[in-house]
């Protein structure tokens, strides 16, 4: 008896394809995604760009800057991307901050002038002595972290001889004086040291360091005015993650309305296919904006986010945030042949593409190429976009590249349901 | 309450239907059907489950592509605007929304046919009436009764007062309390002069609300005229018998069979030019020692004329 049921159940599953992919295809695709975000495989693991301002010039800060490039774990740009081919000038401290700011990279390090002179220091900070500054963005909890103790790293590994330099002075300062003799030999050292730096012998990629001895000041130039700073992040990640289930679900009223003969009688009626999709459309996208209008306001009201001197930018991104998922919705509705198809599909894909487009996890913690994989969802678009607004305080005109993706999206996907839908308007 | 139907269209026939054909891979499903409608006439489609009644009557919705033959509502072409605008189709399935109220459900669908906000209210309220739905008008239709879902299906048909009304099997799954209520609807509708097209696969139906009638099988037009014409033709003067026998066997089959017979529904019918023969027939099967039980005598009607012309029961 038990057998049979289990029979009965075994054959349903194997003929229920949405069911077989929701048990087996989905738990394995989630934890491939998951396990390339936080497995450490060494060729994928996340790079750190940072934008480095050498204002000294010296021989120590080259030194310094020579270290962060040779540091593997970051991506250390000195200049802007060239425009046309043409080389950008070098950033500057203001131009590496409005970079900071647009999201060009999480952090930026300023070497002052005179930073030279005294490179390093041992003991209380020197507040009259010139020192590096970190701009950093800190919604991204980790990178500024990973520089500061990088920074530490390289200066240890890359300016021994500097470290040495610095040292004997400190030692002629506090120990009273170096004899003539003494003085001689630890400079003959230093050389030494020097030499076998400058001959590559010594790299930054060598031994390891310990923190401390590089002073920096961070300040934060994105968000540090924010009352909730993740706030924002989480309430497009999390809202277009529902957005998309929500959008599928409304679209699915499609399956219904063709199975119960509904859709037959409407399209008999002076409704055409095209104006009863587009109708379909509206209905849901305006479905899709209000939901964000809720999650917002529900932001606003408990978590303080700042949501009414973002209006336009909210509004914006929220209608074609809106109106790319209510097309997705519409295209899977349409490709599919009953609400139990779209609910399998549905849950699968929308899944996948919240867990790659940074709707479960920030993308800029993953590795770069699935940073890239996640611009191919439409959760990344709509979170950069509403992370421009409401992070990064930008303008709204800066909101194109996701406003053209979003709204393309729309109308690719509208463009394929109604292709599809053509099975429903005639027998 | 009224639905006007005259004064509005050209003086085209109501329906004109030339040599359709429509496949659906290997199945031909309507098979060269030629059909008119005259103005203000019931027409029965009457044929079994599969005979192609539902295929044809899509197919003039427009809801069908066909292979071949050609179809004009009115003069224009099914699927046209204009035909859209004259048709009112009753479906077979209950095509409504199941979460809104009978009033909201013939909103939209006066809507989706482009009733204007004045001219919607009055077709709502008239159609209400006529499916005497107007005190349960701010019903969930999932709450409603069969019957009920049954009158508000037909009246989201008509709310945009069309001149020729397609009903596709409208009694299905309803009590016999429920048909009668549809059919008065439907013989008001009739009353006041609107084509209409009615499929059926119940021959009581077809006598009682259609002046013209169309036996379909195999999506072919077997025979078609008014009740009696169809009698007519098939029998002429003659009348059928229908004899049962205790302990119905092979033997009964077989002497049946050889006497012009044919077993229905546990009987056995047999067709004869004159009462008289009756006894004759009778005489022959006290012969043969079969033990008649019961013995009655009818003029043919139409499911006899389709069993005649098919061989097949109408619901088989």
């Amino acid at each position: 008896m038990i057998s049979a049921i289990v029979r009965t159940a075994l054959v349903s599953l194997r003929r229920d394809r949405g069911a077989l992919a929701l048990s087996f295809i989905l738990p394995v695709v989630f934890f491939s995604i998951f396990a390339v975000i936080f497995g450490g495989r060494r060729d994928t693991t996340s790079k750190v760009h940072v934008l480095v301002v050498d204002e000294d010039h010296s021989r120590a800060s080259g030194r310094l800057v020579q270290g962060l490039k040779q540091e593997g774990s970051l991506v250390v740009k000195t200049r802007p991307e060239p425009v046309k081919d043409a080389e950008q000038p070098e950033y500057t401290a203001a131009t590496a901050e409005i970079a900071v700011k647009e999201g060009v990279g999480p952090i930026a390090i300023i070497i002052p002038h005179g930073f030279g002179e005294n490179p390093i220091s041992f003991g209380p900070a020197d507040t009259n002595r010139p020192t590096i500054q970190l701009l950093e963005d800190s919604s991204d909890m980790v990178a500024p972290q990973m520089v500061s103790g990088l920074l530490q790293k390289v200066a240890m590994t890359s300016m021994p001889d500097l470290m040495a330099d610095q040292g004997s002075k400190y030692l002629d300062q506090f120990a009273g004086g170096l004899t003539r003799e003494q003085r001689d030999r630890l400079n003959e050292g230093i050389r030494q040291l020097r030499e076998r730096q400058e001959s590559g012998a010594i790299t930054a990629a060598s031994g390891s360091g310990s923190g401390g001895i590089i002073a920096f000041n961070a300040r934060a130039v994105v968000g540090e005015n924010k009352n909730n700073p993740m706030i924002s992040f989480y309430a497009a990640a999390i809202g277009v993650m529902f957005l998309l289930f929500t959008a599928s679900g409304a679209a699915g009223a499609l399956l219904d309305e063709a199975e119960s003969g509904t859709l037959d009688r409407v399209l008999s009626s002076r409704v055409t296919m095209t104006s009863l999709l587009l109708g379909k459309l509206t209905y849901n996208s305006l479905l899709a904006f209000s939901q964000l209008v809720v999650m917002f306001l529900w932001g606003w009201a408990v978590f303080k986010l700042d949501l009414w001197s973002h209006i336009p930018g909210f509004i914006v991104m929220g209608v074609c945030t809106a109106v790319a998922v209510a097309s997705f919705g519409m295209l899977l509705a349409s490709i599919c042949r009953t609400r139990a198809q779209l609910g399998a599909l549905s849950t699968l894909v929308i899944l996948i593409m919240s867990s790659i487009g940074g709707s479960m996890f920030p993308r800029f913690l993953m590795p770069e190429a699935m940073q890239k994989a996640g611009l191919l969802t439409i959760n990344a678009w709509a979170i950069d976009g509403f992370t421009k607004i409401f992070w990064r305080d930008e303008p709204v005109s800066h909101l194109w590249p996701q406003v053209l993706v979003l709204v393309g999206t729309a109308v690719v996907f509208f463009a394929i349901a109604r292709r599809v839908a053509r099975r429903w308007e005639f027998a | 309450m009224s639905f006007p139907t005259s004064g509005t269209h050209n003086s085209s026939l109501p329906l004109r239907i030339d040599g359709l054909v429509k496949r659906f891979g290997q199945v031909t499903a309507v098979d060269g059907i030629t059909l008119e409608l005259p103005s203000g006439e019931c027409l029965g489609l009457l044929g079994p489950n599969g005979a192609g009644k539902s295929t044809l009557i899509r197919s003039i919705v427009g809801r069908v592509r066909t292979d071949a033959g050609t179809i004009s509502v009115f003069g224009a072409p099914a699927d046209s605007m204009a035909a859209r605008n004259t048709l009112g189709w009753i479906p077979q399935e209950l095509a409504l929304y199941p979460r809104l109220t009978c009033r909201e459900n013939l909103q939209s669908f006066g809507r989706y046919h482009g009733l204007g906000s004045a001219r919607l209210a009055q077709a709502v309220e008239r159609c209400l009436g006529w499916a005497t739905l107007t005190d349960r008008s701010t019903e969930l239709v999932k709450n409603l009764s069969g019957g009920m879902k049954r009158r508000l299906n037909m009246a989201a048909g008509l709310i945009h007062q069309p001149k020729l009304v397609l009903m596709d099997e409208p009694t299905t799954g309803v009590d016999p309390q429920s048909r009668n209520h549809i059919f008065e609807m439907i013989e008001k509708l009739r009353d006041e002069g609107m084509s209409i097209i009615y499929t059926t696969h119940y021959m009581e139906e077809a006598e009682r609300l259609c002046d013209l009638v169309a036996i379909i099988d195999h999506g072919k037009v077997i025979a078609q005229g008014t009740n009696a014409e169809l009698v007519q033709n098939t029998f002429g003067s003659r009348s059928q018998v229908r004899a049962r026998f205790a302990g119905a066997d092979e033997r009964t089959a077989t002497w049946v069979a050889e006497h012009g017979g044919h077993p229905v529904g546990g009987a056995a019918e047999f067709t004869v030019e004159h009462p008289t023969e009756i006894a004759g027939l009778l005489e022959a099967s006290a012969k043969a020692g079969l033990e008649l039980i019961d013995v009655s005598l009818r003029r043919p009607n139409l499911e006899s004329v389709f069993l005649h012309l098919t061989g097949r029961e109408l619901r088989d």
